[in-house]
């Protein structure tokens, strides 16, 4: 087997997986830990319901109020939907749940090959029209630092390496698979210290805005 | 073997066992269209094949299992290939000849000397180097010195089988002969590698074939294999790959997936991996190949393939644990240790976090009093 691709799926894989747990693990129990502003305000709900309630704030605030849609949708129409389509590639394409299968040891149905290529495709030129409207829009460009684009750049690299290798262009089939899960190694090493780390604080840290503006009455 | 005083023909030998001139014709026209050549290269490649006298070939074996051989030479029902093999002139073969010991090392000098410059060397095994080359010797020589000795003559070098060209499995780690292919120790003269745990019968004959027609190696590969036979990989040219296309895989080998012939990835297939001609030209006269007999490629004809991981574990997979194949109790350790430590850090970072915060917000206080 080409040496390359023994390294990025045997040694290296292993240190990426190790680097990105690390990671993970320190930065959510590290910002967790920290001590958070008390509220002088008087609580206008109990904890319990104030959960609920900043759940539900959380989950609505996440999509654009019907006064802004204009303005934002085209923006956020990319964000979800580039997010939606790399999920669904990375979690309904049979190689990738077998190799997920490896990891946590379970599997579940997978989507036609096929149609997992016209999804990457979407996917890519999603991630592509992102790119742009970042580039061209004066606030979103001034607000984009070097975590913005190596981010967008890694996560692209393993789309499109992705696609090569299903679709053998350019290079010998092991080549190019070797350069996908070689590009999947530095996604994983970078996740942890980068921007990507919003697939964990998003969540958590909306729900904990809603619960305290709960607390304070503002979600309402 | 061959008589290498023989003054006949390659044509002549070949009627004389009973090759008739359409099979003949049959073999250089496939051998032909295999190798790329034009459609009217087949005939030429016959008239040329069929006038020449034959040319001497001695073949040499160390670290190896006589597969390769075996495969070439399969005599339940000889074909046009292991004839053509033979009648090329097999001057040396220290496992098929009758002779033995001194007599066996003479024929070999003979060959050589008579031929010198011209004969070409078949090389069948890897060549053990370590501690002095003790782990094979003949005659008192080690494989190194007898492949030295052999080669200095060869027009040209065909590594034959994976052990040959890549090492295969005695180079396997922890290697402990010190093996190495032909290819790091034959550096002066053309060598090309016909790897395949065995190789495909007709992928050797054609390349022997193919010099003694055109004068020339074929065209090779980075891995000095001909590009012919080793220009496609065996997914591209899979009778499965539709299935593959599909997302239909069997699980298991007796499974529905397995009885409706769905693609074999998830059992380890090696086939998007590996480049032989297996899928097209098959075994046994065309009959099948592994694929098609319900087993997943090996990737046997890669260099490296026994160290790479599990035989039956996905390509999608990592490659670690005691059988090379991840499995998820050896995840508890890749991802649960660093986890752990990944928290203990969070702690100790939050903690940290704190007590400076407290530091800042004492300090004003400090200075006020």
């Amino acid at each position: 087997m080409d040496p390359l691709l023994s390294f990025v799926r045997g040694q290296m894989l292993e240190v990426a997986i190790a680097v990105f747990c690390f990671g993970v693990l320190w930065r959510l129990v590290g910002v967790t830990l920290l001590r958070h502003v008390r509220s002088l305000s008087p609580a206008r709900y109990g904890r319990v319901r104030a959960v609920v309630e900043g759940s539900f704030v959380a989950g609505t605030r996440s999509w654009p109020h019907k006064a802004f849609i204009r303005r934002t949708g085209y923006g956020e129409a990319l964000g979800y939907g580039y997010h939606l389509a790399l999920f669904i590639v990375i979690l309904l394409f049979a190689p990738h749940i077998t190799f997920l299968k490896s990891l946590i040891g379970l599997s579940w149905p997978a989507l036609p090959s096929s149609l997992i290529n016209i999804i990457a495709v979407l996917t890519l030129a999603l991630l592509i029209a992102v790119l742009v409207r970042r580039i061209s829009k004066p606030v979103t460009r001034m607000l984009s630092n070097f975590d913005d684009y190596f981010s967008w750049l890694l996560v692209t690299a393993t789309v499109v390496t992705g696609l090569m290798a299903t679709a053998h262009l350019g290079a010998p089939y092991h080549q190019l698979l070797a350069w996908h899960i070689l590009s999947v190694d530095a996604l994983l090493i970078w996740f942890p210290f980068g921007k990507l780390m919003h697939a964990f604080y998003i969540f958590p840290s909306r729900v904990i805005n809603g619960y305290t503006l709960a607390r304070k009455g503002g979600a309402a | 073997m061959a008589d290498s005083d023989s003054t006949q023909t390659v044509g002549e030998a070949l009627r004389a066992q009973g090759i008739s001139r359409r099979d003949f014709l049959k073999f250089c026209t496939v051998t032909a269209s295999l190798m790329a050549m034009p459609p009217l290269a087949g005939r030429a490649m016959a008239k040329q094949l069929a006038s020449m006298k034959r040319s001497s070939v001695i073949y040499v074996s160390f670290q190896e299992c006589t597969g390769c051989l075996e495969s070439l030479t399969r005599s339940f029902s000889p074909t046009v290939e292991n004839l053509i093999f033979n009648v090329i002139s097999l001057d040396y073969d220290d496992t098929l000849m009758a002779a033995a010991g001194e007599a066996a090392e003479n024929a070999r000098e003979a060959a050589m000397q008579k031929n010198w410059g011209k004969y070409v060397l078949i090389v069948d095994g890897a060549v053990p180097t370590g501690d002095g080359g003790v782990y094979h010797t003949a005659a008192g020589k080690s494989a190194e010195q007898i492949l030295a000795h052999v080669a200095k003559g060869a027009a040209a070098v065909v590594s034959i089988g994976t052990c040959a060209s890549f090492g295969g499995l005695p180079i396997a780690a922890p290697n402990p002969t010190g093996a190495v292919p032909v290819s790091d120790l034959v550096t002066d003269k053309p060598v090309v590698n016909i790897s395949g745990c065995p190789p495909i019968p007709a992928v050797v004959t054609g390349t022997l074939v193919h010099y003694y027609t055109q004068g020339r190696l074929p065209d090779l590969d980075s891995y000095g294999r001909p590009l012919a036979f080793y220009g496609n990989n065996i997914h591209d040219r899979c009778y499965r790959r539709p299935f593959y296309d599909k997302g239909q895989f069997a699980k298991t080998f007796d499974d529905e997936g397995a009885r409706n012939g769905w693609c074999l990835w998830e059992l380890g297939c090696k086939g998007p991996v590996t480049y032989n001609a297996c899928a097209t030209l098959k075994w046994n006269q065309g009959t099948s190949f592994p694929i098609q007999s319900g087993h997943p490629c090996l990737g046997c004809a890669e260099p490296g393939f026994w160290d790479g991981g599990s035989f039956y574990a996905p390509l999608a997979t990592g490659k670690w644990g005691r059988a090379g194949e991840t499995r998820p109790r050896d995840m508890a350790f890749v991802a649960g240790a660093p986890a752990g430590i990944g928290a203990v850090v969070g702690v100790g970072a939050a903690g940290w976090a704190r007590m400076r915060r407290k530091h800042l917000e004492d300090k004003p206080r400090e200075e006020e009093d």
